[in-house]
């Protein structure tokens, strides 16, 4: 590899601004290094501790955890962009995480979805104008007898109704 | 109680978690005491081959021959790894999340004694990320037995030393397939990896490891504290020792149960999950999870276990069974699975990652009126392309493939009226 | 040799291989995409596919890949069977799903293997109808164009680029059917291999920019065999040409020297032959100092007058053929030829061919530098001086892997297997630079010293290695005992020094090293490196007692040179600027042979368009002693000639006997052969003119040429003939036969149904083996023939003493891969890369200076002002300086030089985004 600046300096830089890790993000990160024998290996811990703190992992935060992890930006994008948990975009304050697998999709989840994007007027992928929610899809929750299911943040919701959506989220969207 | 249940018999109605002192209070980790100090590894590992464990997890591959595998001489001295695959994420399955969110500590005996087999030195419980609660408790659990001298050096006084880590993940379905499972505990992408090398000699790390399920490892010290005598007594048939199974889709009561390894179908639908909802018909299932075949209401009387499932064209797989009924679309239900299998392919290899697709816009195009006669040969010729292990290189896509054959067997009918009539004929997509 | 049966037939294959490989070298057509003979399986595309039987019984088998799949004897296989057929027909049919079928516009057309391949499974039906997958494509810097959405997800690029070149700004992205190969932001890719994705890629995602812009499909190329100069490697190479244009050059395999890969140096390094400042006619300087055109004639009647007028000097140069060189030594007599190195590398070059002459260890091959189980570099910063031994390290470390691999019984072709299984683990590469290298990432350990320390390292592992009485004292001694360590270990360890760091002591510290190996009982290896493609070549031909240029000077202002001819050479890059004016200016004629345009160009009385080496024939010597052919590309325009002809048209007219009997290229070739016992084996490096391929000449343009006719319609619709090409067994025609000649002699791969570079698997051996009309070049050093010489006995010449002046700063040659090279760095793409010559210096040293990165500096009393970078890895007292660098000739290796803050210095402009026009961000997901 190149490793001195010489090629860097001809490549524009698409974003300059760059970002630091926290003293507490690091401090995580560095206890789960801890237990591997490569740095690397704890890729996604830290990607998970990052967006834990910031929400969503930005180019900015996903440089700087992979300078710390002394790898190298495309690897980690590599990864980051592999799992789908890992938000490679901001997300709302709420990710709302609908499972449309098999045994929810028999008891209506579309149907929820409906009422989801309805009240919220958001489509799968999308947040909300205020920044409240982000609605995603979700493979099988592992609550299949309590289907339909959601998950609110780290919530799960279980035999998840009109009514009940309406109560879970209430104060956005129409009841605002 | 008459029957034997021993997964479940700290599981309380309410769900709420069995702390250390509960669990020991119950007769918890006597089976570790029993195991570390008193046996040699390799009688642990006979009492495991002779129990006739298979695993949980959906595979059903005999739980002591997978571990026999792993070298025990001195030639290759380093760390071995035993990893729990608390990654639950096959549709339709929901029974390890019983078994973690209710007794945390009975897994962590279980994998105690499995690692003090395979003498591995640290063992990780790989959860799914969306399993918060479940996360919580095991870590909570795992500090209570490093205070009480379970984990840590010198387990029980014995020169046996173990560390045990929760490792949640990052999404994706990928992650349950064993050796993808270990590209991500790595930090990798989880792409699944070629055997030979079988994880056992070359795993995590490129050192031995052992992958097992949650259900199979709750029933390690259980049979090592009991003897593998009574284990093959619990069940019913040819097969070993009790089952968690579930029912989910339009029963009156869904839910998971242990039960006796061979409880007839019937019983479980009928008896535990209440029979059909009022007004639904029972038209099939899946015996175990998203991707198993379908069978039928003729395989009610069947027994639920890895042979006699088997020999009926499915699998038992993960036990836990979802219902299609007389107003959900088959084609629907068989599209579902297959836009899920689609989207959770790894993208390795070809026919997975640009198949399942291809299979699953078919299915688009069929379920909404699109679909043309020569369709119903593109899906034969997917199914004989994508549908044999070998053909891939891991089993995501062949499993998927299982779903929509047997559909294409035993609802053909429904795919033929959809073509025909340029509609779906359970209107709606078939969900309501 | 495992027996197994094939759609019945029954074959004797070679154990160890896989199933795919063994097909490929039965001459059966299996389609593949993610197999590469270099890199292994791993079972991604699944096109191999075949069925297996269990036994004679089994009659409906089992799909398996065949890269999966190891032959074991009695194994039975179907390949033409309807279960595999159709499988592999599916394959393709899934990878078109996506595949924007734009052939007609793709840089690829014509030679890409998935076309090649959707042909042979026999796919022409489409079943799909949804939409396609698009991406958005990446800014990938100056030489190689992205084109996501032709992807078929193989993963070879970044299997080839991350795994195996060892870049790490390449990866794959997303999952499932979204799957992305690109970087995580726009920009130039990093790795120095990079170009290797143009080959590996079997498609048109990666493509060479310089011929997407300046396009011709492969099948109206006109090619020959041909030899890089850009470095001392000697890789071989595929040049294409079309319109006198050089297209493009791709590699042409040579399992001992290059395999499959050139360094982006190589590929893209050859756009100078197209540069405008390329000479077209000979120039008289008139008193005006304007230069007249003249024809050849006129200029060789000239040149003849100059020559036989008074006493003649020639320089010739290491960037020159070894027949070129040759005639100029004869010109201007044994006494009176310098070899054109700077005075400094003259002897270190010298120096270099005499310890490989003289020691008993083995010159590697790349193939034997890849064997290598443990590696110590002195000095040499071989990614920047000699790449393609870089990536060959990069493989050589992996013999940790292939170890721990075979203790599992893992066949070597299991790449992926034995990655998971070796994860980090390395053999030891052990490197002591001045300063980072790029190699460090694999190193086990990379040492920061100045050459003296780096010489006094290499002296203390040679006698720690042969176990003499505790090795020298000093800070160093305990690196030497881990570096003994593992070279003791190592059953072929391996040492690499070179001209590259300047210091005659270090060299000599790596021939002990090696030596001390080799009287200790092991089979070491010592590969020195040198700069230039003819650099060993020349010292071979000029000896050690020919002048050198400051001797030449020295004549010259004494009045001993009328005229001197000067091959192929800026002078003005080899010695300080005012030596080499003075030198010219004493000379009442100064005659220069060159292609294109330079400095000493500019001081001649009278110029001579010298042919490149696209257009004409020579032998080059590389670092290993390997004499090669190259061979002429196309015809050169106007009035330029090869160099060779220049001086052979001369020296006839002076009616000089010792040219009487020469006519041809291959006269010279065996004149020099027969006069210089050192070149004697030149002639073997490739067949003669008479050279027949079964009774016909070879063709330099394949079989489907198209447009010989309309080439030339706008000038005239009459179709000249055919060049007759009256040196070579190569004919500028496409009639003749392009099969099984000698290696030497390959000028395009192209089998029919394989239009791709796939097609060499058909010339090999075996896939992936040597190529059937055998390797390329011959070998002249015959090390251990000597017996090994005990390396004391040659003295090294005196490197300056190491003072401590605390005010000097020691100069050290930082070579770059783009721009330490004198022509590569005018090709067009390359030039982008160049940065501007700098002084590389420590923190503290930056400190005491008062300089940071992008500040300037004056070197010495006015020998140049440079900028400043500082790099935290630089050994403090040590100044890196752009070696080899226009603008860097006055600067001498070791020197000790004075530093000061350069007052009115102008930092550079910094770029912004939006200079690169197309710009799109990340663009996956």
């Amino acid at each position: 590899m190149l490793t001195g600046d010489c090629m860097s300096e001809l490549i524009p830089v698409v974003s300059d601004g760059e970002t630091a890790l926290s003293a507490a993000e690091i401090a995580l990160i560095d206890a789960e290094i801890a237990h591997v024998p490569y740095r690397s290996a704890v890729a996604i811990d830290a990607l998970k501790i990052v967006q834990a703190q910031r929400g969503w992992v930005s180019d900015e935060s996903l440089r700087a955890i992979a300078r710390h992890l002394r790898m190298s930006a495309a690897e980690l994008d590599g990864v980051a962009t592999f799992y789908n948990l890992i938000f490679r975009r901001p997300v709302g304050e709420q990710v709302i995480l609908l499972c449309n697998s098999i045994s929810c999709w028999i008891k209506g989840c579309d149907t929820l979805q409906a009422q989801i994007s309805e009240r919220l007027g958001i489509g799968l992928g999308e947040t909300t104008a205020d920044n409240r929610y982000t609605l995603l899809p979700v493979t099988c929750l592992g609550a299949c007898d309590k289907a339909p299911v959601l998950m609110v943040g780290e919530e799960l919701h279980e035999d998840v109704s009109a009514q009940s959506l309406r109560e879970l989220l209430a104060g956005s969207g129409d009841d605002r | 109680m008459s029957l034997d249940l021993p997964l479940t018999r700290n599981v309380r109605a309410d769900r709420s978690p069995t702390d250390l002192k509960a669990y020991e209070a119950n007769g918890g980790y006597r089976g570790m005491k029993a195991a570390i100090g008193k046996l040699s590894p390799a009688d642990c590992l006979q009492i495991i081959k002779d129990s006739n464990l298979r695993g949980r997890g959906g595979a059903g591959f005999p739980t002591g021959m997978k571990w026999s595998f792993v070298p025990m001489d001195d030639a290759s001295p380093g760390h071995k790894y035993l990893i729990c695959n608390a990654d639950e994420m096959e549709p339709g399955t929901f029974k390890d999340r019983l078994l973690l969110e209710c007794d945390p500590h009975q897994l962590i005996e279980g994998m105690i004694c499995a690692a003090y087999t395979i003498q591995a030195d640290l063992a990780y419980i790989f959860i799914r990320a969306e399993y918060h609660k479940a996360a919580e408790l095991l870590r909570e659990a795992i500090a209570a037995c490093y205070e009480r001298g379970y984990l840590g050096n010198n387990i029980l006084g014995s020169d046996y030393s173990l560390q045990m880590q929760v490792h949640s993940s990052a999404g994706r379905y990928i992650c349950g397939e064993e050796t993808a499972l270990i590209s991500s505990l790595e930090g990798k992408r989880a792409n699944p990896r070629a055997k030979p090398p079988f994880p056992q000699v070359s795993g995590l790390w490129g050192r031995p490891t052992i992958v097992n399920n949650v259900e199979t490892l709750c029933n390690i010290h259980h049979i090592i504290e009991r003897g593998a005598d009574w284990f093959q007594g619990l069940g019913l048939t040819e097969d070993a020792g009790t089952k968690l199974y579930g029912v989910s889709g339009r029963v009156k009561r869904p839910g998971c149960w242990e039960l006796p390894i061979g409880t007839p179908i019937r019983e479980i639908i009928e008896r535990h999950a209440g029979g059909m909802e009022d007004g639904y018909r029972l038209r099939g299932f899946l015996p175990g999870g998203g991707s198993t075949d379908f069978l039928t209401p003729e395989h009610l009387d069947l027994a639920m276990d890895y042979g006699t499932i088997g020999k009926a064209g499915s699998r038992m797989g993960t036990g836990t069974m979802i219902i299609l009924d007389d107003k959900t679309c088959p084609v629907g239900f068989v599209k579902n699975l297959m836009e899920f299998f689609a989207r959770e392919s790894c993208g390795f290899c070809t026919p997975c990652r640009d198949g399942l697709p291809w299979s699953a816009q078919v299915l688009d195009d069929i379920e909404g009126g699109r679909g043309r006669p020569e369709d119903m040969d593109t899906l034969a010729r997917q199914v004989e392309f994508i549908g044999a292990i070998g053909n891939t290189h891991c089993a995501l896509a062949p499993g998927a493939m299982e779903p929509l054959q047997s559909a294409m067997k035993y609802f053909r009918e429904d795919f033929e009226r959809h073509i025909s009539g340029s509609a779906c004929p359970f209107c709606d997509g078939g969900a309501h | 040799m495992p027996t197994i049966t094939i759609d019945g037939v029954a074959y004797e294959v070679e154990a160890g291989r896989n199933l795919l490989e063994s097909c490929l070298s039965l001459g059966l057509d299996l389609p593949y995409f993610c197999w590469h003979p270099a890199m292994g399986s791993i079972g991604a595309c699944r096109q191999c596919a075949v069925v297996q039987y269990q036994n004679a019984e089994d009659n409906r088998g089992r799909i398996v890949m065949g890269c999966m799949t190891p032959v074991t004897d009695g194994a039975i296989f179907s390949l033409s069977g309807d279960k595999a057929r159709h499988f592999r027909e599916a394959i393709v049919e899934s990878l078109m799903l996506n595949h924007p079928h734009d052939c007609p516009v793709c840089a690829e057309g014509g030679e890409c293997h998935l076309q090649d391949m959707t042909v042979m499974v026999g796919h022409r039906d489409r079943h799909y109808r949804g939409r396609k997958n698009t991406h958005r494509n990446q800014y990938l810097g100056p030489l190689i164009n992205h084109e996501m959405n032709r992807c078929i997800t193989c993963y070879r690029c970044t299997r080839y680029y991350r795994d195996y070149a060892g870049g790490t700004d390449l990866a794959a992205m997303a999952a499932h059917d979204h799957i992305y190969f690109g970087r995580h932001q726009e920009g130039v890719l990093q790795s120095e291999f990079a170009g290797n994705l143009v080959e590996v890629c079997p498609t048109g995602v990666f493509t060479d920019k310089s011929l997407v812009h300046d396009y011709t499909r492969k099948w109206d190329l006109q090619s020959a065999p041909s030899v890089c100069t850009a470095c001392a490697v000697g890789c071989n190479t595929i040049p294409g040409e079309r319109y006198g244009r050089l297209k493009r050059v791709h590699n042409r395999f040579n399992a001992e020297v290059n395999g499959y890969f050139l360094c982006d140096r190589g590929r893209f390094g050859a756009g100078f032959v197209n540069s405008d400042r390329a000479l077209e006619f000979p120039g008289l300087r008139e008193a005006d100092g304007r230069y007249r055109a003249l024809d050849h004639h006129d200029a060789l009647h000239r040149m003849m007058d100059s020559c036989a007028a008074g006493k003649v000097a020639g320089i010739g140069s290491p960037r020159a053929s070894v027949e070129a060189n040759y005639l100029l030594r004869l010109l201007a007599g044994t006494d009176n030829f310098a070899p054109g190195f700077s005075d400094a590398e003259q002897d270190l070059v010298n120096l270099a061919l005499r310890l490989q002459q003289q020691s008993a260890a083995v010159t590697p091959d790349i193939r034997t530098i890849e064997s290598a189980d443990a590696v110590l570099v002195l000095g040499e910063d071989v990614t920047n001086t000699a790449p393609r031994i870089a990536l060959a390290l990069r493989q050589s470390v992996r013999n940790k892997a292939y170890e721990m691999a075979a203790g599992l019984r893992l066949e070597t072709w299991q790449d992926a297997a034995i990655r998971n299984l070796a994860q980090q683990q390395r053999s030891p590469l052990f490197i002591a630079a001045v300063a980072d290298t790029p190699l460090d990432d694999v190193a086990t350990r990379r040492l920061s010293l100045a050459p003296e320390g780096i010489a006094a390292l290499g002296q203390a592992v040679a006698a720690g290695i042969s176990g003499a009485a505790s090795a020298t004292p000093g800070s160093t001694s305990g690196e030497a005992v881990d570096i003994v360590a593992a070279l003791a270990r190592a059953s072929r360890p391996l040492v690499i020094a070179g001209t590259g760091c300047g210091s005659a002591a270090v060299l000599q510290a790596a021939a002990e090293v090696a030596n001390a190996l080799c009287s200790s009982g092991r089979q070491a290896m010592l590969c020195l490196c040198v700069p230039e493609a003819n650099s060993l070549g020349q010292a071979m031909l000029a000896g050690p007692k020919a002048p050198n240029l400051g001797a030449l000077e020295e004549r010259a202002r004494a009045g001993e040179i009328d005229t001197l001819v000067v091959l192929e050479n800026d002078l003005y890059r080899r010695g300080n600027s005012a030596g080499i004016d003075a030198l010219l200016a004493e000379c009442r004629n100064v005659i220069v042979l060159d292609g294109l345009d330079n400095a000493t160009t500019s001081a001649a009385t009278l110029v001579l368009p010298a042919a490149n080496f696209a257009e004409s024939e020579g032998t080059l010597v590389s670092l290993e002693g390997r004499a090669q052919r190259y061979y002429p590309l196309f015809q050169p325009r106007e009035e330029r000639r090869p160099s060779w002809v220049w001086l052979l048209a001369c020296m006839k007219e002076l009616e000089r006997p010792d040219v009487h009997s020469l006519h041809h290229f291959d006269d010279i070739t065996r004149a020099c052969a027969a006069d210089i016992p050192a070149l004697a084996g030149i002639t073997a490096a490739a067949p003669d003119l008479h050279y027949l391929n079964l009774g016909v000449k070879i063709p330099r343009q394949p079989s489907r040429y198209s447009g010989r006719t309309a080439m030339r319609a706008n000038i005239s619709v009459h179709e000249p003939k055919q060049r007759e090409d009256e040196e070579t067994p190569l004919a500028f025609t496409m009639e003749g036969l392009n099969r099984s000649q000698p290696g030497a002699l390959l000028p395009w791969v192209w089998s029919p149904g394989w239009n791709s570079n796939q097609s060499l698997h058909k010339f090999q051996t075996h896939a992936g083996g040597p190529l059937k009309g055998g390797t390329a070049g011959v070998r002249l050093l015959h090390p251990g023939a000597a017996g090994g010489h005990r390396i004391s006995d040659i003295t090294a010449p005196a490197t300056a003493a190491a003072s401590a002046a605390p005010d000097l700063w020691q100069l050290v040659p930082r070579p770059r891969i783009f721009g330490s090279d004198e022509l590569s760095a005018l090709s067009p793409g390359l030039a982008e890369l160049v940065v501007p010559g700098f002084i590389e210096l420590s923190p503290a040293d930056a400190g005491r200076l008062g300089v940071a990165t992008g500040d300037g500096v004056d070197v010495g009393d006015g020998i140049a002002t440079l900028e400043v970078r500082v790099n935290a890895t630089m050994t403090t007292g040590c100044a890196g300086y752009s070696a080899g660098f226009a603008g860097s000739g006055n600067l001498a290796p070791l020197a000790r030089v004075t530093l000061q803050r350069a007052a009115n210095w102008q930092r550079r402009p910094q770029l912004i985004g939006s200079d690169r026009g197309n710009g799109s961000g990340s663009s996956h997901v």
